[in-house]
């Protein structure tokens, strides 16, 4: 097993440093998303119109539920494509 | 118990402006003479659909807020059924939060009307819109 000290890197290694993700729901106090404003809800969509897993956008379970309600709706009122590969 | 409703529904872009006043006169005809009442009415217009609707790539948008009995929105949707102009509806019950929302929208829309020139920024999403954005790009590529 490698002695982890006689390794010596070039550049330190850098570690990529965690920006401490918040839910921006709780934090703008935004109680209800309007599934009627497709361009809020394209910051949760990537460019595929796909919905963003909460991993990447730090919302928390019950707004993730409620943008993913919302987006469905809008989606069915075909004011946000279902799949499309040029979104933003 | 008159609940809150909010319905929204595109009509074929076919129709002529008055069509479109007749289709609209007729739900909320029909909204108010069975015991509903209309709160809030808005009209989008013609809009470009995200993808095409019975080969048809726009349609004309009406929103419509109403306080009515429960049991009314099953007859309004089949209304909307029978009736061929319209491509898409969508009705849904508002809890107090909704309509919370909704009076904050129609304030913002009729500031923003009356004072067009006015730098008014757009209400709810902008609060949001300094959060620092996440490139989401670097983890997008390790899916594909």
């Amino acid at each position: 097993m490698a002695q982890n000290d006689n390794v010596r890197y070039l550049n330190p290694p850098t570690v990529e440093v965690r920006k401490k993700k918040y839910c921006r729901f709780k934090k703008a106090g935004i109680k209800y998303v309007d599934y009627k404003d497709p361009e809020f809800l394209k910051k949760f969509l990537n460019e595929q119109g796909k919905i963003l897993p909460r991993r990447i956008t730090g919302t928390s379970l019950k707004f993730q539920r409620k943008v993913a309600q919302a987006v469905k709706r809008a989606r069915s009122l075909a004011l946000l494509p279902y799949v499309t590969d040029l979104l933003k | 118990m008159l609940k809150q409703y909010e319905t929204v529904f595109i009509a074929t872009p076919v129709l002529s402006d008055a069509q479109m006043k007749e289709a609209v006169a007729k739900y909320t005809g029909f909204i108010t003479s069975n015991g509903g009442e209309i709160v809030y009415e808005e009209d989008w217009g013609l809009k470009q659909l995200a993808y095409p609707i019975q080969h048809k790539t726009s349609g004309f948008y009406y929103l419509i807020e109403f306080k009515a009995d429960p049991e009314f929105v099953a007859n309004l949707e089949i209304q909307y059924k029978r009736d061929e102009r319209i491509l898409r509806f969508l009705t849904v019950a508002l809890d107090k939060d909704a309509i919370a929302y909704a009076e904050h929208r129609r304030e913002m829309k009729a500031a923003k009307k009356n004072a067009p020139e006015a730098p008014v920024e757009e209400p709810k999403a902008e609060e949001v819109e300094d959060v620092t954005e996440y490139d989401v790009e670097p983890v997008d590529s390790k899916e594909e």
